[in-house]
């Protein structure tokens, strides 16, 4: 032991360092390490779907097999990959750009991370009981979901977990952004991730309980006998989606919302021009938080509601068209007139505004009730939401993980590689998705094994692209690994626009930061 | 071998592209063969449009300050970072584009609503995995599945090849016929779980839910065949319970009534009609690949965990479960559904004889129509 003063610095050694960690750094690191296995988890279940698409006919899978694919992927890559990676960096980063020590609740950090391990043993377990995995989609609807195996509680419970996790993780974040700012640090001058973060906070404490309330009917309808959602008992399957969606819609913006965060910080440190319009941006992010709470039935239109019903929530819908293009035109300005360089998380997050805008333009299209009832359930609704979340939310989580990495590693990453990262994944998930939009007008249904010859050639260029990006992801694996064993140092600032009190302690940064609140100038609160 | 064909496949695709691109690969919506999946198709391209031309702008200006907003052309960064005029105007531009999106789309909704005035009336109900058909006011009822070349090359690991079959998977064994110029209402609900009623040249679906029924309307107005799938996750076999929707002038329509009513009515007495075991044994065989193999599997060894064999069990061997095996196929168990309205008499004789007898459960079994006739009563 060592008889030197106390050294500030010592990180606890071994595998207790992990599984006991208090600290942000530390479980931040689980938290993206996590994110990063699940995303491998999930992307071998799409190598599997695009594969058994690849030509028509049923080479590889039975349909059953099949549907398991698509509702576990679903599962793996929301609960698993998107959502654990945008609360590891809320974790590593909030703390560090708001000048505050530590989250404001290090022992439930701990706990709401090693709760995600469980859930998801639980969730893939099923993938070898009796039965099967759950293949009733991940929307879960009854009375298909009722019909699931020995699979059925394990699926159940595993959704419980992962939402207490998360629940967990947006009190944290709460209580450690009102109560833990450096002085000086007001609201309004805090860096978007953190606002973004804030507000996603209140979705998922807002919406994950109403999950999880859904759930346990479901359960309670399997094996207790009720009838929430049995017409023959009196109840109503429809209520379920309704259920569902309110809690559903907000998700997709506990998805996109950190990645918004993460843009409006990227963007104007290569553009070496402060944030345009950044009250106008929190402002924007606020009314799309709200607004998520009363357009959840477009996600339904086609279950039969009353015409005034489809009316008010095809309106609310096409309103969220605004404050999401008052952010896409605030990056937009944000670049105009900048002295710009191209660095990979620049790439990724260029490509993200474009990208996520084609994805936007489809969401209005599918907002549009009368029209949806054609699209509905087709591979346009398939291109248009992994356009939003694989080339938005997870292209936002790239760029993040390459702007943070020197400050996290203290060394830089293969600029080279990760540039051939960007334009593999760019292009290939392109050639993956943009497709999908003709087989959806085509008419296409989503989630069939199998289809009529007329698709088979967009299927294939399709499956093409999805086994390039699945395998240009390796390389992402390869260039981080790289980052953290060694390499060129990495100075403080690691890039020379870039804003935030991040970029004030050493890189890598050390185990504990900001034991004493530091005292803020005016450089260290711009954006 | 293999491996050429793919090849050969590639090469068509990325060479012959913008040939192939003209003949035959549908990239865009079907305008379809009523006036709604007109106005339709007339909504979505001015909405794509629209799209396109907000995407030129905004994307426009997003490569301009990539090409000459850079640092290695020497160019200073400005300093702005805000301008009430400019995000005045770019919250107001959306809301106006919005509104000139809404206004069509309230009256095509409402147009898409008005089911009064139908002179035809059809149910659809989904079941795991058939479509039953009934037109109301004719108390005519029937059953639509995939069609028997599809079932056999959609089987895993079949060997067949799909391009063998134009309407693969697109094909049903007892297509509907409706009549053109007329507004037939086409209700739909479940027997099961959710499922979709879907043909894209009607310019709609709408689910089919147990315990509700939608409704919703067509007035097709060109002579055609109109082919369609199930669009809501169904279950195992989602991907295998297509439409098939004949148009065609109210005389013959009428004509078809006509004809199937007399086939239902003729189905109904099949009680007295006695078949030698050779007979029943084949038209077992041939019911059960239609209605029971997706479940029990063609050895009859079903899906384990999800969908008990019939090979070796209790319920097809065991001599005292005979009148329970033939209530079973009746009335259904659990995920069994009930397939007394579906089959006849003769029908479910015969395969409940062609299930005791195959696969090893020899027990000799010979079930005649008038059996499960008494069946039904008990």
């Amino acid at each position: 032991m060592s008889t030197l003063a106390h050294e500030h610095d010592h990180a606890p050694s071994g595998l207790k360092r992990w599984l006991c960690s208090t600290n942000h750094k530390d479980i931040g690191t689980l938290y993206l390490i996590f994110a990063l296995t699940m995303f491998f988890v999930g992307g071998a279940m799409a190598m599997v779907i695009r594969a058994e698409l690849f030509e028509p006919g049923l080479q590889y899978v039975d349909p059953q097999f099949y549907n398991s694919m698509v509702t576990v992927h679903a599962l793996v890559m929301i609960f698993g990959a998107v959502m654990p990676a945008g609360v590891g960096l809320a974790n590593w980063m909030i703390p560090l750009m708001i000048g505050a020590p530590d989250m404001a609740l290090p022992r439930m950090n701990n706990m709401s991370f090693w709760i995600l391990p469980f859930g998801f043993a639980l969730l893939l377990s099923t993938l070898f009981m009796d039965g099967g995995a759950p293949a009733g989609g991940w929307t879960m609807y009854p009375p298909l979901v009722l019909q699931t195996g020995d699979a059925f509680p394990f699926l159940i419970f595993a959704v419980h977990f992962l939402g207490i996790s998360s629940i967990m993780g947006a009190i944290n974040i709460i209580a450690t952004v009102f109560n833990m700012r450096a002085p000086g640090m007001t609201l309004m001058k805090m860096p978007l991730f953190v606002w973004t973060w804030v507000i996603t906070s209140f979705l998922l404490i807002a919406s994950l309980p109403v999950l999880a309330g859904a759930v346990t009917m479901l359960l309670t309808d399997k094996y207790f006998g009720t009838s929430f959602f049995d017409a023959a008992g009196g109840g109503d399957p429809v209520m379920f989606q309704h259920i569902f969606w309110f809690f559903g819609h907000p998700e997709v913006y506990i998805l996109a919302l950190p990645a918004f965060g993460i843009i409006s910080q990227v963007i104007p440190a290569f553009a070496r021009k402060p944030l345009f319009g950044y009250a106008s941006m929190v402002y924007a992010t606020a009314s799309i938080a709200l607004l998520s709470f009363v357009v959840w039935a477009h996600h339904m239109f086609t279950v039969g509601m009353p015409l005034k019903g489809e009316l008010f929530f095809m309106y609310a819908t096409m309103l969220i068209a605004v404050p999401t293009g008052v952010k896409v035109f605030n990056w937009m300005a944000t670049m105009w007139r900048g002295a710009m360089t191209f660095e990979t998380p620049m790439l990724f997050a260029i490509a993200f505004v474009i990208l996520f805008t084609i994805g936007g333009f489809s969401g209005v299209m599918l907002g549009m009730t009368p029209v949806d009832f054609q699209y509905h359930d087709t591979y346009f609704v398939v291109a248009h939401f992994h356009y939003v979340l694989l080339t938005g939310a997870v292209f936002a989580l790239m760029s993040a993980v390459y702007y943070w990495l020197p400050k996290w590693t203290g060394y830089m990453y293969d600029e080279k590689l990760g540039k051939i990262h960007f334009w593999l994944s760019a292009i290939s998930s392109n050639v993956l998705f943009f497709p999908q939009h003709f087989l959806g007008l085509a008419g296409m249904p989503r989630r069939i094994p199998d289809y009529n010859i007329q698709f088979a050639d967009f299927n294939m260029i399709s499956s093409i692209g999805g086994f390039a990006y699945g395998l240009s992801q390796l390389l992402f694996v390869y260039i981080v690994i790289k980052c953290a064993l060694g390499g060129k140092k990495a100075k403080d600032r690691v890039w020379e626009g870039a804003k935030g009190l991040e970029w004030y302690v050493p890189s890598p940064a050390p185990h504990h930061t900001f034991e004493t609140p530091p005292k803020l100038t005016k450089e260290m609160l711009e954006h | 071998m293999k491996l050429k064909a793919l090849f050969n496949k590639l090469v068509s695709l990325f060479v012959l592209f913008p040939l192939a691109a003209q003949a035959e690969w549908g990239l865009n919506l079907r305008q379809g063969a009523t006036e709604i999946s007109q106005k339709v198709y007339d909504l979505h391209m001015f909405t794509l449009w629209i799209m396109v031309a907000i995407g030129i702008v905004v994307f426009g200006l997003i490569f301009w300050s990539i090409f000459y907003h850079r640092k290695s052309r020497g160019v200073k960064p400005a300093k702005f970072s805000h301008s009430t005029t400019v995000e005045i105007i770019w919250t107001a531009i959306p809301i106006i584009i919005i509104i000139a999106l809404a206004v069509p789309a309230t009256k095509l909704l409402i147009a898409m609503h008005d089911t009064s005035g139908s002179q035809v009336t059809l149910k659809a109900t989904g079941h795991q995995w058939k479509w039953q058909y009934d037109y109301l006011d004719e108390g005519l009822t029937l059953f639509s599945n995939l069609d028997e070349k599809s079932q056999e090359i959609r089987q895993l690991k079949s060997g067949l090849n799909p391009q063998d079959h134009e309407n693969y998977l697109l094909d049903v064994d007892q297509p509907i016929v409706l009549p053109i110029n007329t507004k037939v209402r086409i209700l739909t609900t479940s027997n099961d779980v959710n499922h979709a009623w879907w043909v894209p040249d009607l310019g709609w679906k709408r689910d089919a839910i147990p315990g509700f029924t939608n409704d919703n309307w067509a007035i097709i107005e060109k002579e055609g065949t109109y082919r369609g799938q199930c669009a809501e996750l169904c279950g195992k076999d989602h991907g295998f319970m297509p439409i098939v929707v004949k148009a065609v002038p109210m005389d013959e329509y009428k004509i078809w009534v006509a004809e199937m009513k007399a086939a239902q009515d003729a189905k109904k007495n099949t009680a007295n009609i006695v078949l030698t075991k050779e007979e029943l044994m084949t038209q077992g065989e041939a019911v059960y690949k239609k209605v029971c193999l997706a479940c029990h599997q063609a050895n009859g060894q079903g899906v384990q965990g999800v969908f008990p064999a019939l090979a070796g069990s209790a319920v097809a061997i065991d001599p005292a479960n005979r009148l329970g095996h033939i209530h079973r196929i009746i009335y259904g168990k659990n995920l069994m559904p009930a397939f007394g309205e579906q089959l006849s008499d003769v029908e479910i004789a015969a395969v409940t004889t062609y299930e005791r007898n195959a696969w090893g459960n020899n027990t000799g079994d010979e079930v005649q129509a008038k059996e499960v006739s008494e069946a039904r009563n008990k």
